[in-house]
């Protein structure tokens, strides 16, 4: 974990509102590993307190890119930033993916800017496989080409049928699941909105899948200290304990956390 | 007149000014501590800022036995500041000791532990084993959290019971002992000259001020234990009179504590009073923040030409 004082390179509208802010963290980007995150310190905000939390889309040497959405006060303002413009960073943080187990057949589940949040997942398996992709429409649906040109096989869903199957992407999973899948173990991965890790999270445990989802949290300090990310994980008892989302998550095996709570 | 005035030489210009401050027993290298729930319990900003560097580490509040805190969301991010209500979570004195005093004692910075309870039994419990635990180098006296249903926050808004729980706590412990006063009573000069007769080596100020923020989509509150308290540069303002009023009735040491940034921060807090500061919320925006508080108080005295931080204590020029 560093605390890097970074250079915008540059950044770019990729599609409906979703932008590309590439950096020079020379300190922080080598040592991202797959499903990790930033915190950003949105420059020309002093009365916001709090950093803003980032997956990392892309890391390659000592460049390191986030895909986001404009969605708030926090990226609205971080649409205003030109190369050469700096912004404090801490990172890498959060667990990340673990590496696959062996002879599993990987699967990857995403929403929204969660594709990009798994960009690093697709690059770094050892075999390729079924990439589920949904989205509101069209233009939710990113990095496609990227994927397929990583070798994954990139199914996609939008609610609106303005691209690929409509409706929402665990029906194109549960197809997959009908009729497509072999009897190799399946491990899978899945970043996107709550409601969506959920469900997936349900079939995974159904269908006996190693399942591992990146959640959402609100976040503060991002370091562990202040606990406001946390959420309920079972423990070794069958109790429940709060963990940290940004320390002991973002990433947690479906089995692990207390999906119906109250 | 409270501080222990070193010497009244003016700095040369090359000598660097002395930044060490007594409160009571306890002597910091330098008046610039983490505030508690803030900072953790150390090692979570280790990798970042250089421990060592810092007055003291205040840690998130202990209780005599684990807790779990309360549900979610438990913070929002408001105009200059943060509402809390995480409900003091913490591992209980036990849980504290085992797995963190190893980590901080390889540290030569000291630990102020904050301790709470429920009842004034259980404050008197934590202070006691709190006593026996080796490298704890002082106790700051949760009675302002506003965030437990029960207890806390009271022991800080009723004399009465601020008193009780003082009185308890002094004779269960030898340690430095340093009451953290709430801000949202009428008359912070009473609760300032009840913590000094109850013999207090030290009191620090202000807790966060309590607080709620609604969402008016849904007209829910922000926060799962509908109110929190308010912390950030949005307290800082209301700090400042405080400590100032607090100093002005006592003659045990002040820590003054609300929304430091920056060094100019920090040098109010001096200036109306206070002997040392904390720094909190800003830890999270910045980790660094408390080390480059203390490095610009270091400048702010060479260029006044004093020699020590305790020439600046309570010399605020008033009309």
């Amino acid at each position: 974990m560093f605390a890097e004082t970074v250079k915008v390179l540059h950044q770019e509208e990729v599609q409906g509102g979703y932008r590309v802010l590439a950096l020079e963290a020379p300190r922080i980007a080598p040592g991202v590993r797959p499903g990790q995150f930033v915190h950003v310190r949105v420059p020309h905000m002093e009365h916001a307190v709090l950093r803003r939390p980032f997956s990392v889309y892309k890391a390659d040497g000592e460049i390191l890119q986030i895909l986001y959405k404009d969605v708030g006060k926090g990226t609205r303002t971080m649409t205003y930033l030109r190369p050469g413009d700096r912004l404090s960073l801490i990172g890498p943080l959060g667990n990340g993916y673990p590496d696959m187990q062996a002879n599993a057949r990987p699967i990857l589940i995403a929403g929204g800017y969660g594709m990009a949040a798994l960009y690093l997942v697709a690059r770094t398996r050892p075999v390729q496989g079924v990439a589920f992709f949904g989205g509101a429409t069209a233009p939710d649906i990113l990095c496609v080409d990227e994927f397929r040109g990583l070798g994954w096989d990139v199914r996609i869903t939008t609610q609106d049928g303005s691209l690929g199957r409509k409706g929402i992407v665990t029906d194109a999973l549960d197809i997959w699941w009908k009729e497509e899948h072999e009897g190799a173990p399946v491990e899978a991965y899945a970043c996107g909105p709550n409601g969506m890790l959920k469900a997936v999270a349900e079939r995974g445990m159904e269908r006996a899948w190693t399942t591992w989802v990146s959640v959402d949290r609100n976040m503060g300090c991002g370091v562990g200290a202040c606990l406001t990310c946390v959420l309920k994980v079972y423990d070794e008892q069958g109790d429940w304990v709060w963990k940290r989302s940004c320390k002991e998550g973002p990433v947690f095996e479906s089995r692990e956390i207390v999906w119906n709570e109250k | 007149m409270k501080a222990v005035k070193l010497c009244g030489m003016k700095s040369n210009g090359t000598t660097p000014p002395d930044l060490s401050v007594s409160l009571g027993r306890l002597t910091l290298k330098t008046p610039v501590m983490v505030a508690s729930g803030t900072f953790g319990y150390g090692p979570e900003y280790a990798d970042l800022v250089d421990l060592n560097q810092l007055g003291a580490i205040v840690v998130k509040g202990i209780a005599s036995q684990s807790t779990r805190g309360n549900a979610t969301p438990r913070t929002y991010e408001t105009a200059s500041g943060l509402i809390n209500a995480i409900g003091l979570p913490n591992p209980g004195v036990d849980g504290f000791v085992r797995e963190y005093m190893p980590f901080l004692r390889q540290y030569e910075v000291p630990v102020i532990v904050n301790i709470w309870g429920k009842t004034v039994e259980e404050y008197e419990d934590v202070a006691r084993r709190f006593s026996e635990v080796d490298g704890i180098a002082g106790l700051e006296l949760n009675v302002s959290c506003p965030n437990i249903k029960e207890g806390s926050a009271l022991f800080g808004t009723n004399l009465d019971l601020f008193r009780r729980v003082l009185d308890a706590v002094r004779n269960a412990t030898p340690l430095t002992l340093i009451p953290k006063l709430a801000p949202n009573v009428s008359d912070i000069k009473a609760y300032a000259r009840a913590a000094e007769a109850a013999g207090a080596d030290a009191i620090s100020l202000i807790n966060s001020m309590p607080a709620m923020a609604v969402d008016v989509k849904t007209r829910k509150p922000r926060l799962a234990n509908v109110t929190g308290g308010l912390t950030g540069p949005a307290i800082h303002p209301i700090a400042v009179k405080l400590v100032w009023e607090a100093a002005g009735a006592v003659s045990i040491p002040v820590i003054g504590i609300g929304g430091i940034t920056q060094t100019e921060d920090a040098l109010e807090f001096i200036i109306v009073g206070a002997n040392a500061v904390q720094v909190g919320t800003a830890s999270f925006t910045h980790p660094a923040t408390a080390l480059e508080v203390t490095e610009g108080i270091r400048e702010y005295l060479m260029a006044q030409g004093m020699s020590s931080v305790n020439d600046l204590v309570g010399t605020v020029e008033l009309p």
